[in-house]
């Protein structure tokens, strides 16, 4: 019976990854799985940018001078919907990936075949949807929010393409989803409760759940689509008694918790570095995990406050301001207490603390300009104009992306086994940092004195803030080409790194050897208070 | 390296400020309308409020970074909870909420007060153009015109000096008294659009087959210039909304000629054209109607904006052309003109498109053709 056993472990053992490209196509470990997501979404945050550095260089004057109308209206639109579902998204996914089983204390995750289909439909979700740029009729020109009837009955013949992909997308996400909640409520080490668990494993928890409650309504609005496009349905088409706005509110009621699902994960990554490099525990856990879980309840309350415009009656005004303006309550606690966590600390400020901190400042800031979008007679002015477009790249770049970069330099010593080379981090740091404000926040002056969103070209007076924009656009898409030869020459040549390779980071993870084994937690670690809860 | 650094930074912040320094406007106007001033007044109460929370906020964050440092020999706390305080910073924001809320809902029930209007004016958007319908019981609804962006081509692609109001010049004005409440009724012919004039505080999204309603009191009288602010397609950035305010008195004199001088060119509208006349109209319909699809050469955009240039449809039966263009072609960009142009404006523009880009048809298009052609339906 013992031998029985003991041949199994042994097995176990010599169970490792597969040599070449095998390994990458069949592979069911999370974190080989979560690599090819991490990758698969850098790649897909270069050809984002570039497509964001288009619409920059061709607004850098007055003037058409580089491209021509409807190509710009396909650059934002593609822009948006590469970075949204395919940068930031997938980059959580990935994260989830390599660090929810080790941080419940699990081998894997709980359903690994999955696991591997999740990831590849990706690239040929991607892949369609980028090929449409180059079909006849040019690919999506409506922007990333797809507004009907531009996106129907004026769309190009490409849609079709686009409402596949977008399919797929979700599909991949739905099964992400499932996988990482199944792996969380099923395979947690014994002894840690729910409310053990770590941050990020409790905001992805959320995040996952708030995934499957709307990816089948964007499902549904594509679906629609579809019908009205190809079998004469009149579901967004006034003529045939359908109604535009419908569209709006079934997009938004997705929308709104999506854009929730790009910043939970982000709260959680913050909310174990900073107490990682303060030194100190995490200030209100449990007011944090409740603020979480409201900030998510609300999310499904507010879609209409993106469309303040469209001519709802006073009373639905008055409620999605209301429920709009209460989100900043939860949103405070959670500022408030990694503020508290870094009081009193002992605090050092290595490259994913300074992410760490800047997320905490600039995602402020955006949660500002979003109160003051909150207010409906304001909005009116604010509406559709480039304070819109500033107020989400402040939560988005400085804040979901932010968390990401900060969370990739703060395991990557998990990870690979090395260190990065800290003076290259702070330098990436510091230029980013200049880059994303220097570009964005001009933007808040440029909407104010009332340049719409997505035009290619504009009056002369908004010409200075655009020219600013521009250049810290390059800066920043420079300086993100700079982080990857700042991971490649880590992995190559980077120091050996410690188990625990911060001197307060706390968690499962840590008492894993660097790099991580192949399967984490082939029995299950003892949970200790102090090792979980910092 | 460090030095080098501090130089790309030093001239970044320069240039940000020599940007601040020289800008027209670094905040929201404060227009011209009572609306326009409550909504200024409401932006910087929120404002200022989120400044005095940004700096009671990142005050103690940068006191901590500044203070509470390793290198400083500081040894960390070790409190890591405290409900009372989890309490004050759940109780406080949310006074602070309600007292923003409430100046908030006055403004926004002042705004949807739009009964008691003195005239109302139907605002219709098109891609990528704006009709304004004077609402007239005494002129039986007869004055409605097309508003079109009027800034040339050579200055949107650099080739001459770009004008004061670049982008923000249309071929007619739309015109509204002072001191009365107009009541604008917003709709859309094809996809949405969103009218919106800044210095009034008003904007609507304009949603085909719904009919929003907006108003205004200017007292001021001016230019007041504004944008399409909802994406509606390729010239979505070519759509400007400009608006001029008169003393009432200059505007209902403008008015009556406005409407007398419509009501004589309908009367001769049926009268005969020259080929020079048609072909002159037509040469500018085309441009300010058909050019922003179809390009000035003719070439088009394929496959979404055919070419007219040796165009089947161009050198076809004249009947069918003249048809195509006053009925469109459902389910694509094509308009149906019947609805934007009069029997002149229509006749003469397809007489131009089949002589004009190497099209050589010989044959006439008269007002007359397109008046038989649309009672024969």
């Amino acid at each position: 019976m013992s031998e029985v056993i003991h041949a199994d472990h042994h097995d176990d053992h010599a169970h490792g990854p597969a040599k070449g490209l095998k390994r990458w196509l069949f592979t069911t470990n999370h974190k080989d799985i979560g690599t090819l997501y991490l990758w698969f979404s850098f790649a897909m945050f270069l050809i984002g940018g570039v497509l964001a550095l288009v619409i920059r260089a061709e607004l850098f004057q007055p003037g058409l001078q580089f491209v021509q109308p409807e190509f710009f209206n396909q650059m934002t639109t593609n822009h948006g919907l590469i970075m949204v579902f395919g940068a930031i998204m997938p980059a959580f996914v990935g994260l989830a990936n390599w660090l929810v089983p080790m941080q419940v204390g699990a081998p894997d995750m709980a359903l690994p075949r999955m696991n591997n289909l999740s990831f590849w439909i990706l690239p040929f979700a991607f892949g369609m949807m980028i090929s449409t740029l180059f079909m006849e009729g040019g690919g999506p020109n409506f922007g990333w929010t797809f507004y009907a009837p531009l996106s129907t009955t004026y769309a190009p013949p490409s849609v079709t393409y686009f409402i596949f992909a977008v399919h797929l997308m979700g599909a991949s996400s739905i099964m992400g989803s499932i996988n990482i909640i199944a792996t969380i409520l099923n395979m947690r080490a014994p002894g840690m409760t729910l409310m053990k668990m770590p941050m990020f494993v409790w905001t992805w928890l959320i995040t996952a759940y708030l995934l499957i409650a709307v990816m089948p309504v964007l499902a549904g609005a594509v679906t629609m689509m579809l019908f009205d496009i190809h079998f004469n349905t009149s579901f967004f088409n006034a003529a045939g008694g359908g109604d535009p706005v419908m569209f709006q509110h079934i997009f938004w009621f997705f929308g709104h918790p999506e854009v929730y699902i790009m910043i939970l994960p982000a709260f959680g990554i913050v909310s174990h570095i900073i107490p990682a490099f303060a030194r100190k525990r995490l200030f209100g856990y449990t007011s944090m995990v409740y603020a979480v879980a409201s900030i998510a309840f609300l999310s499904f309350i507010v879609w209409a406050h993106h469309m303040f415009t469209v001519g709802m009656p006073l009373a639905g005004q008055l409620f999605f301001m209301y429920s709009t303006m209460l989100i900043a309550v939860p949103t405070g606690v959670k500022v408030f207490n990694w503020i508290s966590t870094m009081w009193r600390g002992s605090m050092t400020f290595e490259t994913p603390m300074l992410f760490a901190i800047a997320f905490v400042v600039l995602f402020t800031m955006g949660g500002f300009s979003g109160l003051m979008l909150a207010i409906t007679p304001v909005d009116y002015q604010y509406h559709d104009t480039y304070f819109v477009v500033a107020h989400f790249h402040y939560v988005l770049v400085p804040g979901a992306l932010f968390s990401i970069i900060a969370a990739v330099y703060f395991w990557f010593p998990k990870w690979t086994g090395k260190m990065y080379d800290e003076t290259l981090g702070k330098i990436h740091f510091w230029l980013s940092f200049v880059g994303v404000n220097v570009t964005f926040f001009p933007q808040h002056f440029s909407g104010l004195a009332g340049m719409p969103r997505r035009i290619p070209d504009y009056p002369l007076q908004f010409a200075d803030f655009n020219m600013i924009s521009s250049v810290g656009a390059f800066i920043f898409g420079l300086s993100q080409v700079f982080f990857l030869y700042v991971i490649i020459k880590s992995i190559r040549s980077g120091a050996p790194a410690a188990d625990r390779s911060w001197e307060g980071a706390k968690g499962l993870e840590w008492t894993l050897p660097s790099p991580a084994p192949y399967h984490s937690f082939t029995h299950p670690p003892v949970v200790k208070d102090e090792e979980v809860l910092g | 390296m460090k030095h080098q650094l501090l130089r790309i930074f030093g001239g970044i912040t320069a240039l940000l400020l020599a940007g601040i320094a020289t800008a027209d406007e670094l905040n929201l106007r404060v227009g011209v309308t009572d609306i326009s001033r409550q909504v200024y007044d409401l932006h910087m109460t929120i404002f200022l409020i989120c400044v005095a929370i940004g700096v009671v906020v990142f005050g103690v964050l940068f006191w901590s970074v500044f203070a509470h440092r390793k290198s400083k020999g500081v040894e960390p706390a070790t409190f890591h909870e405290s409900t009372k305080l989890e309490l004050a910073w759940t109780i406080v924001p949310t006074l602070i909420l309600i007292v923003m809320a409430i100046p908030a809902t006055q403004v926004l029930v002042a705004m949807y007060d739009t009964g008691g209007e003195d005239m109302s004016i139907e605002v219709r958007g098109y891609q990528w153009k704006w009709q304004y319908k004077y609402l007239d019981d005494d002129y039986n609804n007869t004055l409605s015109f097309f508003s079109v962006m009027s800034t040339p081509r050579d200055e949107i692609y650099n080739q001459s000096a770009k004008a004061e109001n670049y982008l923000l010049e249309v071929d007619e004005y739309l015109r509204i008294p002072t001191n009365r409440k107009v009541r604008f009724l917003i709709t859309a012919e094809d996809v949405i659009h969103a009218w919106w004039v800044p210095d009034f505080g008003i904007k609507r999204d304009a949603v085909p087959g719904m009919l929003n309603e907006l108003w205004t009191i200017v007292e001021e009288p001016g230019i007041y210039r504004g944008q399409c602010t909802e994406l509606c397609g390729k010239d979505h950035g070519f759509m400007p909304i400009v608006v001029e305010v008169m003393p009432e008195a200059e505007f209902d004199a403008w008015y009556a000629s406005r409407v007398s001088s419509e009501s004589v060119r309908q009367e001769t509208i049926a009268n005969a054209l020259t080929h020079e006349e048609l072909m002159a109209q037509g040469e500018a319909v085309y441009g300010t109607y058909c050019a922003s699809c179809h390009l000035a050469n003719g070439e088009g955009v394929a496959p979404v904006f055919p070419a007219i240039a040796g165009s089947a449809v161009a050198q076809g039966p004249r009947d069918d052309h003249l048809s195509l263009v006053i009925n469109g072609v459902a389910g694509t960009a094509m308009q149906a003109f019947g609805k934007q142009l009069d029997s002149a404006q229509l006749a003469s523009v397809v007489h131009y498109q089949r002589n004009a880009f190497g099209n050589d048809v010989g044959d006439m298009s008269q007002p007359q053709d397109v008046i038989n052609l649309s009672n024969g339906q």
